[in-house]
């Protein structure tokens, strides 16, 4: 009876999230082989945007975090919409959301809707969106269009063309 | 002599930006976006293209850059040459910076002995220096800024604060916050009042590589606003000014009031 009641308890806190705290957001990207003279791993912002181009949820940022290099936060701001919708307003770096830039090759991102990054993300529609800047390289940004935490499974695909690959979302209630 | 002569003109053209419409004053940010501890560098030239240094550059005597906090900031390696000046600025807290050159100065023109002579300086100099016997005594004031705005993280609102005195602009779309294919809304204040019905020119960089000059030309509304568009991104130059009889010295019959502002528009 007594543990009933505790998780009657922690349901309630919950709240309007336990109806999403099951749901899983999946997004696997590819970070594109180039051929160039002189390569950098891209910085990388990944995000969730809502209809008004806010930010809603940070989802990942890949950026040189080497305490040996050059201070890597001072390029962030070339993510220039990330920048410009939420980024200029953290302090580097973010728990559970930053980390090391990452090689080429297929990378898979996987969120629980329990997770924190997600956890306070009410119901409704939203863009995923992931934009990747290189030094002496170009800049690319795409959206993927999807419903939190929706009724059925979800997938949304986009293709790079310059700094990024294929990218797929899939959102699972 | 030359240089002298050189530096009047150039003081004369702050000072007084009607007398020589041709040519445009302009500061010009390396960054608009950046964060805390990077460095700027920024040039100060007058010319007729924008942004490039082939007439004559900006003294930097009356330069004063506005820190996040509303404190005053130096600028580091000041330098005049030929056709610009340049100077450095450390941006040492996270917020927006305002950098302006703040030109506030009387003119007179009068003869003594029969002979015609100028006079530029301020108010407590005027009564030393120009003679209470002058003929034909002609003053006239003048109070012009220009500026430009860089932001290192999140944008900030305190430098931006107008001084009410002369004609200012208050961003209402903040300054480092304009996008290409947005519009972006503006007050302009005179004395600390909204000034309606004024004259504004907007215009994007880039004029040697390209046929027009592809101005804008706005007006405000009642309330001292207007919209601005930014058709591609880019660093773009506003102008705007007017004239009243609001001096500061009796003697005084006109007050000439400019503004100069250079935006850097980014893309989507």
């Amino acid at each position: 009876m007594r543990r009933i009641t505790k998780l009657a308890g922690a349901m309630l806190l919950m709240g309007a999230s336990a109806a999403s705290s099951g749901a899983e957001l999946n997004l696997k990207l590819e970070i594109p082989r180039l051929d160039v003279a002189e390569y950098h791993r891209p910085y990388v912002a990944v995000w969730v945007e809502n209809q008004d181009q806010s930010t809603a949820a940070q989802l990942a940022v890949w950026y040189q975090t080497d305490s040996k290099k050059e201070d890597g936060t001072q390029w962030l701001k070339d993510l220039r919409q990330w920048w410009r919708r939420g980024g200029r307003e953290l302090q580097m770096p973010v728990d559970g959301v930053t980390g090391a830039t990452r090689p080429v090759g297929a990378h898979v991102l996987t969120y629980k809707g329990s997770d924190k990054q997600l956890a306070t993300l009410a119901p409704g529609k939203y863009n995923v969106v992931v934009e990747a800047t290189r030094e002496v390289g170009g800049r690319e940004l795409l959206r993927l269009p999807f419903e939190w935490p929706g009724t059925q499974k979800q997938t949304a695909t986009a293709q790079g063309k310059t700094e990024l690959g294929a990218i797929t979302l899939n959102v699972t209630p | 002599m030359k240089t002298a002569l050189r530096a009047f003109a150039v003081s004369a053209a702050l000072l007084a930006p009607f007398a020589s419409h041709a040519h445009k004053m302009w500061l010009l940010p390396s960054a608009t976006v950046s964060t805390v501890d990077q460095w700027i560098t920024v040039d100060a030239a007058v010319s007729n293209d924008l942004f490039y240094f082939n007439h004559v550059p900006l003294r930097l005597d009356s330069l004063a850059i506005t820190a996040p906090d509303g404190s005053k900031v130096n600028a580091e390696n000041p330098f005049t040459g030929k056709y610009r000046s340049v100077f450095d600025v450390q941006l040492k807290q996270n917020g927006t910076y305002k950098v302006a050159l703040v030109n506030n100065g009387l003119f007179a023109s009068y003869e003594q002995n029969g002979q015609r002579k100028r006079w530029r300086g301020n108010a407590e100099k005027f009564a030393k220096e120009v003679p209470a016997d002058a003929n034909n005594l002609q003053v006239s004031e003048s109070f012009g800024r220009v500026e430009t705005f860089v932001t290192a993280g999140k944008p900030t609102e305190t430098a931006l604060k107008p001084a009410n005195i002369g004609l200012e602009l208050i961003p209402l779309t903040h300054p480092n916050d304009l996008y290409a294919g947005e519009a972006s809304k503006f007050r302009f204040l005179i004395d600390g009042k909204p000034a309606a019905n004024l004259d504004v020119v907007v215009q994007p960089g880039g004029t040697r590589y390209r046929n027009e000059q592809e101005e804008q030309k706005l007006k405000t509304d009642a309330n001292g606003e207007l919209s601005v568009n930014w058709p591609v991104p880019g660093m773009y130059w506003l102008e705007t000014g007017t004239e009243d009889q609001k001096t500061s010295l009796k003697q005084a019959k006109q007050r000439r009031l400019s503004y100069v502002a250079t935006f850097e528009v980014l893309p989507q």
